[in-house]
């Protein structure tokens, strides 16, 4: 009797380890077949890429036939010794402080008033503002060139309104206002974009809260300042993120409305990569400014993640 | 288990798709390279098939890829009657045209170069760039069937040369020509100048520049937002102050580009921009916006290649163009070591891809008949031909101008962004227009340029 419960006991035991190990096998298969199509267009389309990027970099190269002239880091050292891509650089974050100073703000300010303000066509303007964001950064480029145009675009024609004398102003090609031009284009598409993050973000905080901090004498801008905000923090840190993002990749707006110019006014880091690497058939030059602009994104963006994504989740 | 099953089974599915998804590209139609700017893009794929019944006697059909940049529309048409005719002849051939807007043809060149797949037939300006091709292998020698009849017939042999490297020949110019002060002579006479008397001399020429401007009238205009047509003034400028000398030995190493009369041509131009001669916002002019501004008679001048005069017509509001166009050589700087009579020009020719049928270079030997030249001159508007026989076709007063200008250079040169390197002319594009722009020097100019010739050329 014992021994017969015995064996069934060590039977079903190694029923058990066997049914175990075959679902810790099924289990195994399961996650290698998941991980597998990421993984190959992964490496195919991203980590072989970088990896060539890097070792083209090295060669004083054109990008037909061979690689036979090794100059190590030189292409480094070019592109941080000139003064274009140094500027390009420079602009690329004066158009990122920008963003973050008026277009994020400008962004929440219409999200506010639109969730929390008793507006009677609510959804209307919520469509007006996101439409710009719909349309192709092609699309938008070419409306706004119209927009700039010196003989009689649309804003000279405006200004003319005010002040019928006005000679008119060439936006685009004014060394002055030529950036400025550009980061109102850009406000114009992509402010729709963090608006509707922010709306969503505002509708997950329950009105009671600010309610209650009403109700306990705080008036509206405090509630704003220690309640709403503070409450929208996640929504913040991603536009926040997405923006930082987004102006150091900045490339098409650009490039239709003044392929960098004038006199490399308008020089992103981007443009900046495709003049000198793709069209002046530079492309050892070129990969090492597209490992410069991998290498400083992807820095960021992990920085940021530790530092500042990482903490909301936690909270 | 069952679940695990399903899930394995939805997995599967989904890695398949998505490998089919990426594998999908190699099977279907190649898709078009990224461009600069692919709404300007013009792309029209005009597949010419041969008459049924006569493809079914052939065994096998021979294609070639042929990308032309004439996106006028009586030029396409023109092209395509040429591909109908050889097709008539042969049969067995299929000819794809590709029509490509200028910068568009451009950035898609390049990318197709790199991936070693350049097309049969293409537009080529010749010089730096096409030789960079010949070196990698790219592109295929025809000099067999050049040698002989064909090249005798070529008149424009400098213009052949610069499609030639190391005795081998990869193309055939054909249209040429030069480029020229295009000028309103109703503007001229407008300010008390005589229209028949234009400027020979670069003290003449800024005197005639304060004249307009004191009438006025706007001078010069130019399409600087595309650089090229700005690089003209100070290549010019270079010609009258260095000549050939100059230039050969900074191309060779032997001189430099900050030698003088590259840094004095910078001086010049500089002394033009500074009497403030442009349109507003020429800056930011495409070519395109300054051929209309010059067509519609809202400035008096605009140097330009011998394609102008069409295309000031064809970009004017009324269609019609400046109605009475005169031309006349760049004028000539006192005490420059360069010839009145050099020439600086260019034009067009068609580049044979490595991979290239024998039919294609036939195609191409079809296309360069002094014949199919003079029709395309005549009743299309092309520019100067280029093979023997054609000159007397010319009847048009400015072509003929330019055509002699052309032929009677002691010195000719070609544009130097299509010339030197492809990095050294857009070196030399980015440092006039920052002239333009006042924000650099002519010394910081020629230093730019230098700097760039010295890596790409060697010290």
């Amino acid at each position: 009797m014992d021994e017969t419960r015995m064996l069934t006991g060590t039977a079903s035991r190694i029923q058990a380890n066997t049914d175990k190990r075959r679902a810790q096998w099924n289990k195994t298969v399961l996650i290698v077949a998941c991980l597998l199509p990421g993984f190959v267009l992964l490496t195919t389309f991203l980590l072989i890429p970088i990896a060539q990027a890097m070792y083209y970099s090295t060669y004083n190269w054109n990008g037909l036939g061979p690689l036979d002239n090794f100059i190590g880091l030189d292409n480094y050292r070019r592109a941080f010794s000139e003064p274009v891509f140094r500027g390009a650089i420079k602009h690329s974050f004066i158009i990122m402080g920008l963003s973050l100073l008026i277009q994020l703000p400008l962004a929440m300010t219409l999200a506010l008033i639109l969730v929390r303000g008793q507006l009677r066509f609510q959804r209307f303007f919520r469509t007006i503002f996101f439409l710009p964001y719909v349309f192709s950064e092609i699309v938008a480029a070419y409306i706004w060139l119209y927009v700039y145009n010196p003989r009689g675009g649309l804003l000279n024609r405006f200004l003319e309104i005010f002040n019928p004398a006005y000679a008119g102003t060439a936006w685009l090609t004014d060394l002055d206002t030529v950036l400025v031009a550009i980061f109102v284009v850009l406000t114009w598409k992509f402010f729709g974009f963090h608006m509707l993050l922010y709306m969503a973000g505002l509708q997950n905080i329950s009105r009671e809260v600010e309610d209650s901090a009403r109700v306990a004498g705080a008036n509206e801008y405090q509630v704003l300042r220690f309640v709403t905000l503070p409450m929208m923090r996640d929504t913040i840190a991603l536009t926040v993120f997405l923006s930082i993002l987004g102006s150091f990749q900045q490339f098409i707006v650009v490039w239709i409305l003044t392929g960098g110019g004038p006199a490399f006014r308008s020089e992103l880091i981007v443009t900046y990569l495709y003049k000198f690497g793709i069209q002046r058939m530079q492309l050892g030059y070129g990969s090492a400014l597209a490992v410069i602009l991998f290498a400083m994104t992807l820095l960021f963006s992990i920085g940021y993640q530790r530092l500042v994504l990482h903490r909301t989740m936690a909270d | 288990m069952n679940k695990i099953k399903v899930a394995l089974l939805l997995c599967l599915l989904a890695s398949g798709m998505s490998l089919v998804a990426c594998g999908g590209g190699s099977t279907a139609e190649p898709t078009p390279a990224p461009t600069a700017a692919p709404a300007q893009e013009q792309v029209a794929e005009e597949p010419v098939e041969a008459p049924a019944q006569a493809a079914d006697t052939c065994s096998e059909t021979v294609e070639i890829e042929w990308w032309h940049i004439s996106t006028a529309e009586a030029e396409q048409a023109y092209w395509q009657s040429k591909a109908d005719e050889f097709i008539a002849e042969n049969p067995c051939v299929k000819i794809n045209i590709t029509v490509l807007e200028n910068e568009a043809f451009k950035s898609r060149l390049t990318t197709v170069m790199q991936s070693g797949q350049p097309p049969d037939l293409f537009q080529s300006w010749g010089g730096g760039v096409l030789w960079a091709y010949a070196d990698a292998g790219l592109l295929k020698d025809i000099s067999p069937a050049l040698r002989g009849d064909w090249q005798d017939s070529v008149a424009a042999k400098a213009a052949l040369d610069l499609y030639s490297k190391d005795g081998a020949y990869y193309g055939v110019p054909w249209q040429w020509g030069a480029v020229g002060m295009y000028y309103n002579k109703d503007l001229f006479e407008q300010a008390g100048l005589d229209p028949e008397n234009p400027p020979k001399t670069w003290s003449e020429f800024l005197d005639t520049v304060q004249t307009l401007k004191d009438a006025g009238i706007t001078p010069i205009t130019v399409g600087e937002g595309d650089k090229w047509p700005g690089h003209f003034w100070w290549v010019y400028l270079a010609i009258r102050n260095g000549g050939e000398d100059a230039f050969l030995k900074a191309f060779t190493r032997e001189g430099s580009f900050t030698d003088a009369p590259f840094v004095k041509a910078g001086e010049d131009l500089l002394e033009l921009i500074n009497m403030e001669p442009f349109p507003e916002g020429a800056l930011g002019f495409s070519y395109g916006d300054s051929a209309s501004a010059f067509g519609n008679g809202e400035a008096a001048m605009e140097l330009m290649g011998q394609w102008h005069q069409s295309v000031q017509r064809s970009n004017s509001e009324s269609g019609e163009g400046v109605a009475n166009l005169g031309w006349f050589p760049f004028p000539m700087v006192e005490g420059g070591a360069g010839n009145a009579s050099d020439v600086l020009g260019g034009g067009d020719g068609i580049a044979v891809g490595k991979d290239a049928p024998e039919e294609a270079v036939a195609f191409l030997r079809f296309l360069t008949l002094p014949e199919n030249q003079i029709q395309a001159l005549n009743d299309v508007g092309f520019g100067p031909p280029t093979m023997v026989g054609t000159e007397s076709a010319i009847t048009d007063p400015i072509q003929r101008a330019i055509v002699e200008a052309r032929n009677n250079a002691a010195y000719f040169q070609l544009y130097y962004d299509q010339f030197l390197p492809p990095a050294v002319g857009g070196a030399v594009n980015d440092a006039v227009e920052q002239l333009f722009a006042g924000v650099i020097t002519p010394a910081q100019l020629a230093q730019q340029i230098e700097d760039s010739a010295a890596m790409e050329l060697g010290n």
